[in-house]
């Protein structure tokens, strides 16, 4: 098969799984105890108000007819009115999820940009020192929890040194919206001062998230390249004297990254749920500070929309894993999906 | 075959403490995974013993509502007060050795719904394959396709916020990396000649499944289950800390990181010490996995 089949044939793969989220969070959030319109209107709210708020929210149709009614809305961008906003779900997703898009992205690069070096050092000194320091950061940065990782360096960066601030986004005017990246679009106002206060605020939580998957990313790395290492070539072409250092960068870097691509695609939907802890605390305005917010305020059309974008993300991440799979290693095109 | 399975399968006495001793030997071999092995030990020691170990078990709600004293309200770490005291004045070393048992609980109790239902699961699908096998799995992957803590959130959401509740949250959504973890090894091994063997003399799909199956999975699913109790103490703390588990005053670690928040920077040490507790609780399990998994010689995902 093709590399473009597969690829199609992946991606259409995705679809009954979105079907099945869809599916599955909306039944979780219709089918639980606790009336959704009783807790939004809160216990003080006359059974009036509650019965009128479940009309309108159609409540009281069979749960099948409300899933139908939803998924016919969500085709057209409409996702319900959210309790805490009064705007369309969608309207605020829109709005919310550049930010968080932008977070983690940046935190990804992060973890990218220290990640894969430190597990190039670890993997070039197998069982000596910097090997076993690398080995320690890994599992202090799994093991980490992020929220609290996230008030320590907020305590330490923001509090105690004063370096960077502690919340928010910007600490100037911001640039007009485009994109909703502050980053991005800062630099396309050329506003170099925004600029400059938006990398300055997206630092810490950044740095943050970045922590876990750096360690995942380290430690895939260097084993990856061990592996490598010990491969036949690798043995040619040091006996060819080719330096060490040549083959490690040259030949073996590239042809061990295919495991280390797929753990980046992995960990960059699990960013999506650790930035549910760190943006409140960083006071970050994005959507997973919104489910957030919804959760807390009982917010069923909201939280059914925040779960379903994360899913999203989730699903096209392990897409881009499957793909890269395919690209780098074309016997998975042909052997089917191991079933 | 591995060192567990050669264990397990070990005819004679003779021969199983022979493997036993193997892989002792190899896990000593490891000083990190003795480490984390200690950590836990440590663990459960304090879990068990809390009432005697913490200096005012009183505090901690132990026989009763927490005890609350004002006028020692936000001490800072001293000799009486190692690691300080809240708003309430009350002892936070103490809260957070109590703590310990809310976390190893809601570890064991999700772990052991998820491996209950997840094995059987992952094993019928994988061994009786055809249609149960393809609904079971694809089930499995809608699971799957939401981070575990976004999938909790959403199912807590309807429930009251509790301690019980995140619980069950979190176990709902867990059963399925088990599943799937089983699912492939039963595929792997499926076809060898011993279960084969095993069909031929008219052994009953139940027998085969938990006889002939089970037995080589139990490696992988023993590391995972150790890597799995740090993540889960990280998800209930999670859960905790944005307000939908244990609700205070109880002495969950990450209930009282949410409430020392409040009171940044001044009270450094009321957010700093239960981070710590989860911080090593989590290291152990990391470590111990980790061993477990160069001993016994398997990958889990």
């Amino acid at each position: 098969m093709g590399f473009k089949s597969y690829v199609i044939r992946r991606t259409l793969a995705g679809i009954p799984v979105f079907i099945g989220l869809s599916i599955l969070i909306f039944t979780l959030a219709r089918v639980l105890p606790g009336d959704p319109a009783r807790l939004a209107l809160g216990p003080r709210a006359t059974d009036e108000a509650v019965q009128s708020l479940r009309d309108e929210m159609g409540l009281d149709d069979p749960v099948v007819v409300q899933y139908f009614d939803y998924m016919a809305g969500l085709l057209q961008g409409d996702m319900g009115i959210s309790l805490i906003t009064n705007r369309n779900v969608a309207a605020d997703l829109v709005y919310f999820f550049p930010a968080t898009f932008e977070l983690i992205t940046v935190g990804m690069l992060i973890a990218i940009a220290i990640g894969v070096p430190l597990g190039i050092i670890a993997g070039r000194n197998k069982d000596e020192a910097e090997d076993n320091a690398s080995r320690l950061f890994a599992f202090f940065g799994v093991s980490m929890p992020a929220f609290w990782a996230a008030i320590l360096l907020q305590l330490v960066f923001a509090f105690h040194l004063g370096l960077l601030p502690a919340t928010g986004r910007i600490g100037v005017e911001a640039p007009p919206r485009l994109t909703g990246m502050m980053l991005v679009d800062s630099l396309i106002a050329m506003d170099f001062r925004a600029f400059r206060s938006a990398v300055a605020h997206i630092a810490l939580p950044a740095f943050t998230l970045a922590l876990a998957p750096m360690a995942d990313i380290a430690r895939m790395t260097r084993s990856s390249f061990i592996e490598e290492l010990n491969k036949d070539y690798v043995h040619a072409l040091h006996s060819s004297g080719i330096p060490g250092k040549l083959i490690a960068y040259k030949y073996v870097l590239k042809s061990s990254f295919a495991a280390t691509l797929t753990i980046i695609a992995l960990d960059y939907g699990f960013l999506i749920g650790s930035a549910f802890l760190i943006e409140i605390v960083f006071a970050w305005p994005g959507m997973a500070r919104y489910g957030v917010d919804a959760i807390l305020a009982n917010d069923i059309n909201a939280i059914v929309g925040v779960t379903l974008v994360v899913g999203i993300v989730f699903i096209v991440a392990n897409l881009v894993v499957d793909i890269l799979y395919g690209y780098f290693d074309p016997r998975v095109r042909y052997g089917g999906d191991g079933e | 075959m591995s060192a567990i399975e050669n264990w397990y399968h070990s005819e004679s006495m003779e021969n199983r403490k022979e493997s036993a001793r193997r892989i002792a030997y190899r896990f000593r071999q490891n000083p990190l995974s003795l480490v984390g092995l200690g950590i836990i030990v440590g663990l459960v020691f304090i879990a068990i013993f809390a009432p005697y170990i913490a200096r005012h078990p009183q505090d901690a709600g132990y026989m009763g509502e927490p005890a609350v004293d004002f006028a020692n309200r936000f001490a800072e770490p001293s000799l009486a007060h190692p690691f300080g005291t809240d708003q309430a004045g009350r002892d936070i070393l103490s809260r957070v050795i109590f703590g310990t048992r809310y976390s190893l609980a809601l570890g064991l109790f999700v772990l052991t719904f998820a491996i209950g239902i997840g094995v059987p699961v992952g094993l019928v699908a994988g061994y009786v394959g055809g249609f149960t096998g393809q609904v079971l799995m694809r089930i499995t992957d809608i699971f799957l396709s939401v981070p575990p803590l976004v999938l909790a959130l959403a199912v807590a959401v309807p429930l009251q916020p509790s301690l019980r509740n995140a619980m069950i949250a979190i176990a709902v959504v867990w059963w399925p990396w088990y599943a799937r973890l089983v699912y492939g090894e039963v595929i792997s091994v499926r076809e060898e000649q011993f279960v084969e063997a095993s069909r031929g003399i008219g052994a009953s799909r139940i027998r085969i499944m938990f006889r002939e199956i089970l037995p080589n999975v139990l490696a992988p699913i023993t590391v995972k289950f150790s890597l799995d109790m740090g993540y889960a103490i990280l998800i209930g703390a999670s859960l905790g800390f944005l307000g939908l588990g244990a609700q205070p005053p109880t002495p969950e670690w990450g209930t009282m990181i949410a409430e020392g928040r409040a009171y940044l920077p001044a009270q450094w040490w009321y957010s700093t010490f239960p981070g710590v507790a989860i911080f090593i609780a989590v290291l152990g399990f990391n470590l111990l996995g980790d061993g477990l998994r160069d001993v016994l010689d398997v990958e889990v995902d």
